[in-house]
């Protein structure tokens, strides 16, 4: 972002507001989705769709990552491929344990 | 000695140093946090006691609710903080970054609020496996919180002084603290 004009930061700015309505609503919405009468795997994963949206609101607008260079992508990428297999290790233990 | 690619980009990574290194600190957070939801979800799974429903129950959703909007607005004023730096508004700057730092206070407060609300009722990170996470989730976060508070603190007063000498530098640097 550093190399951006002044024309495009004003711009930006009617973005970043709109980005802000839209956590809020977003937050209002997760919830009152906890008030829904649904089982605790269904409410889970709602949760967690409402807080990647709202996670890639912040990423990709607050901090740029729509307009960002190619290095802090791959590098993020990688963290990405890390993450996602950390969070699949319970399920990978719990198919291991039914199995037996 | 000057410490190079402070403002210039270099031209592998295509950035100033400051930028990669804040995104390489924050991809190694992303892990420690993983790593703790990762515990979160293990530990959920494996809860046949119900001390997760319980628990869950025990939490002040409206106060976390606050939190979480006072939390989305300082995010919004430290990225103002940053466009007013860009558009040379330095009074705008010092206004919208305070604000950042009064709302993370404001975090802090309701946060404490709450633990001592727990406290009140005998619940502790020992209660279960519930509150073990809770604690450790949050009071992280806390931490996480702090360490902003004071990065903040610093160019907000006695780290001001560069804002005149180098400014360009000044303005990569508030851009990492708000990435951070």
């Amino acid at each position: 972002m550093s190399g951006h004009s002044v024309e495009d930061i004003k711009k930006s700015v009617k973005i970043y507001i709109g980005v802000f309505a839209s956590l809020a609503v977003l937050t209002v919405v997760t919830v009152a989705a906890s008030y829904l009468d649904l089982g605790s795997g269904e409410a889970f994963f709602l949760a967690m769709i409402i807080a990647s949206v709202k996670g890639s609101l912040v990423a990709g607008y607050f901090m740029h990552l729509f307009t960002e260079k190619t290095t802090i992508l791959a590098v993020l990428g990688l963290t990405f491929f890390f993450l996602i297999t950390l969070m699949f290790l319970p399920y990978i233990a719990f198919i291991d344990h039914t199995a037996i | 000695m000057e410490i190079p690619y402070n403002v210039e980009e270099r031209q592998d990574t295509g950035m100033y140093n400051a930028k990669l290194g804040i995104w390489l600190f924050l991809a190694s957070e992303v892990m420690l946090f993983g790593g703790l939801f990762s515990a979160y979800v293990f530990l959920r799974m494996g809860d046949i006691t119900g001390t997760f429903s319980s628990g869950s129950q025990e939490l002040n959703v409206p106060l976390a609710t606050f939190n979480t909007l006072v939390l989305i607005s300082s995010s919004v004023t430290m990225i103002m903080s940053w466009v007013s730096l860009k558009l040379g508004d330095i009074k705008k700057f010092k206004l919208h970054l305070g604000s950042t730092l009064l709302l993370a206070g404001v975090f802090l407060v309701v946060k404490y609020f709450e633990y001592t609300a727990k406290f009140h009722h005998g619940i502790y990170p020992d209660t279960s496996t519930f509150f073990a996470i809770y604690f450790t989730l949050t009071g992280l976060h806390m931490i996480h919180i702090l360490g902003g508070m004071v990065v903040i603190f610093y160019f907000l007063v006695p780290g001001s002084k560069m804002m005149k000498t180098e400014p360009e530098r000044f303005t990569n640097r508030i851009e990492t603290v708000g990435l951070y």
